[in-house]
């Protein structure tokens, strides 16, 4: 017990800031700004792997991670979709995934938000499409914000998220 | 006929060191098989080996790598199958002699293979393993270039059901709870207590042999570095090692030290994740957050010097895309020493806490002997006393001059699996200081020119997780004919099955992250 907290108060507080927003990754625009707000305050996010390489995910948990420490700003990850207001989806789209995927946005409540993760889930990526990919997820369901990168950094991620849940500038 | 005669008769393959090929009838693909099992060996692999668009009816293989010994056996068996389409009836006649009840593994490979190429084992199991009805039963993708217009509903899948009093299933997945790769878990359980659990996976399949045949030999270490994120380094170098020997091509000597660099960082990131998870799966939120801290230090310093923090796209064909930049080197030099130390003090802790002992101790044994014989491999092989790694048993450059050491335990629980990661973690962050002070200086790559002609090469990687293969087979002026991609994970997902039988329902979460198996590796 001792050693442990030692170790703890040892390192201390590590947490960086986070990024701030960035329009560049926002494609979407549904919800309205009173929606934004409220969700901004504490969100709850359901990641699907709609078939990735498992690269985004990595970089998904570090989010988790003392250093980006996305719960100290309201951010959890959730067990079930009924839970979320975001999906946070990776992969191209594999066939063998569309039902599930499509399935889990629908269990979702609405006002719901999406943010696509990764170049194969922003583009295709490497896979493309074909017999056994559907390429982006946008292809799928609707996409509010991307993160794209292979994988994308951890900062680039939280970037996205935050400006899924952000309100635009008045344009 | 002895092991031996068989290598006799084999002819050298370029690529991976040790590597012989050699072309048999059906009786004798049996009969080599049979003697590479008696002899202590493992399949590595199982493959068809067909080409896209060929003419119905027209010849292909099917290819089964063994371990062995003197090295690896690469059989090759020719069948000429016509496609089959619809359902195939399970009374159908098999185009080749199944393995299974040699090698176990073999039963998924077949029905893979199966589902991809149209051509059938004599395996009585033949459910669909990857092709979930989402495109039509009658194409194969590996064989066929166009694909049928309709994709038929495919039969609910055809899980072994168990019965008797008080006896339910829970069904887990595609979707899962925690930030993981999807499938599908089947349990059947009484009370807590699980009877079996039988897996449905291939909801990851997104088509990548097929992918990689559309690309060019220089282009498809891309694709093989995305086969699976966490062994990007692995299957990158795999491919890479394969394509230099199709083009006879050799990467300069300081190449292969980078090389190892970044799969020695790629093991050390991937083992500092796990011990974090393995005690935040005990409830021990502290072992997460420090590991987590730990990872994010070592993937920040693998960025300042080899560029990324996930080395996608450092190997290259012909060496590296870059070398160490500037003074980075002594920067990672620090991080590996102070990841050092920081992991020794939190294995004492781990140790020293009764709660974790508790959970880890006893869960999820797999006894050495059942694991010779469901050819459990890699790290969870390692856990129980299968004492095989490629680095130390067929050691390539630079691997023949670090003399790597090999972890192994034979306690086959959740804790042997935890002490052979902190083992290797140890033992690869002093890999990782010798290559550090002892690389030779010169060119990290040379000119890659694709080989004029076709030919075969396999490329074999020790990753974090298990030895890794690619199987490249060229075509004419430097196209990929087929490129067959293999994780460990096919060994050792239908093991996970075996050591889950009679733990508990909320031990499987930890159970299973101890072997943290691939669903995109395996998938593809």
């Amino acid at each position: 017990m001792w050693k442990t907290l030692r170790q703890i108060a040892d390192i201390g507080v590590v947490t960086e800031p986070a990024p701030a927003p960035d329009e560049a990754l926002r494609v979407r625009e549904a919800l309205r700004l009173r929606i934004r707000e409220v969700l901004g305050r504490a969100l709850c996010i359901r990641e699907i792997d709609a078939g990735s390489c498992n690269g985004c995910e990595l970089e998904i948990h570090a989010l988790n991670n003392p250093i980006y420490n996305v719960e100290a700003l309201g951010i959890r990850f959730v067990a079930s979709p009924r839970h979320a207001d975001l999906l946070l989806v990776t992969g191209p789209v594999a066939r063998n995934m569309e039902a599930a995927l499509r399935r889990t946005y629908e269990a979702t409540p609405d006002p719901k938000l999406v943010v696509a993760v990764g170049d194969c889930g922003c583009s295709g990526g490497v896979f493309g499409e074909s017999y056994a990919s559907l390429g982006r997820v946008a292809n799928v369901i609707p996409v509010d914000a991307i993160a794209p990168g292979c994988p994308p950094s951890p900062a680039r991620i939280l970037a996205a998220i935050l400006t899924a849940i952000s309100t635009s500038p008045a344009r | 006929m002895p092991l031996k005669r068989w290598f006799d008769q084999a002819v050298a393959l370029p690529g991976a060191p040790q590597v012989y090929g050699l072309r048999v009838s059906a009786e004798q693909w049996r009969e080599a098989a049979a003697a590479a099992a008696a002899g202590g060996g493992r399949l590595l692999s199982l493959w068809i080996d067909a080409a896209i668009g060929a003419a119905p009816g027209a010849a292909c293989s099917v290819v089964a790598a063994l371990a062995t010994d003197p090295g690896v056996l690469l059989l090759e068996l020719p069948i000429g199958t016509e496609p089959r389409h619809g359902e195939p009836a399970p009374s159908a006649e098999a185009d080749y002699p199944g393995l299974q009840d040699l090698f176990p593994v073999a039963s998924r490979l077949q029905r893979a293979a199966a589902d991809l190429s149209g051509a059938m084992s004599s395996d009585p199991d033949t459910r669909p393993w990857l092709c979930h009805g989402a495109w039509p039963a009658g194409f194969h993708p590996l064989r066929d270039s166009a694909m049928a217009d309709s994709a038929a509903p495919a039969p609910d899948y055809a899980f072994v059901r168990v019965q008797g009093e008080g006896v339910h299933e829970i069904a887990v997945g595609p979707v899962h709870a925690g930030i993981i790769e999807p499938g599908h878990f089947r349990f059947s359980v009484v009370g807590e207590k699980v009877l079996r659990l039988e897996q449905r996976l291939g909801y990851a399949h997104k088509g990548i042999e097929r992918r990689f045949s559309e690309l060019r030999l220089s282009q498809g270490h891309r694709l093989a570095a995305r086969i699976c994120g966490d062994s990007a380094v692995a299957f990158s170098w795999a491919y890479c090692q394969a394509a230099e020997g199709l083009a006879g091509i050799e990467a300069p000597a300081r190449a292969h030290w980078l090389r190892a660099l970044a799969l020695e960082l790629e093991r050390i990131a991937n083992h500092l994740g796990d011990l974090g998870a393995l005690a935040n799966d005990c409830g021990f939120a502290f072992g997460l957050a420090q590991f987590s801290r730990l990872k994010e230090l070592l993937l920040r310093a693998t960025e300042a010097t080899l560029g990324q923090r996930y080395l996608m796209d450092f190997i290259v064909p012909g060496g590296t895309r870059a070398d160490l930049r500037g003074a980075a080197p002594r920067g990672l030099l620090a991080c590996i020493a102070q990841l050092g130390a920081e992991a020794q003090r939190l294995r004492e802790i781990l140790e020293d806490h009764a709660g974790v002992r508790d959970r880890w101790v006893g869960a999820g044994i797999v006894a050495p002997a059942l694991a010779r014989r469901l050819g459990l491999t890699g790290l969870a092989g390692r856990a129980s006393g299968q004492a095989y790694d490629l680095r130390a048993d067929q050691p390539h450059a630079p691997y023949d001059q670090l003399a790597p050491r090999k972890c192994v335990r034979s306690g086959g629980d959740v804790a042997a699996r935890v002490g052979v990661r902190f083992d290797e973690l140890f033992e690869s962050c002093r890999l990782v200081r010798t290559i550090l002070e002892r690389a030779p200086a010169g060119a990290y790559a040379a000119d890659f020119v694709e080989p004029a002609g076709a030919g075969f090469a396999l490329g074999l990687i020790e990753g974090w997780r298990g030895p890794v293969l690619i199987g490249l087979a060229a075509g004419e002026s430097g196209s990929i004919r087929r490129c067959h991609a293999h994780d460990p994970s096919w060994q050792n997902w239908p093991v996970l099955e075996h050591a889950i039988i009679d733990n508990i329902v909320p031990d499987f979460p930890l159970i299973n992250k101890s072997f943290n198996l691939s669903y995109s590796g395996h998938d593809l």
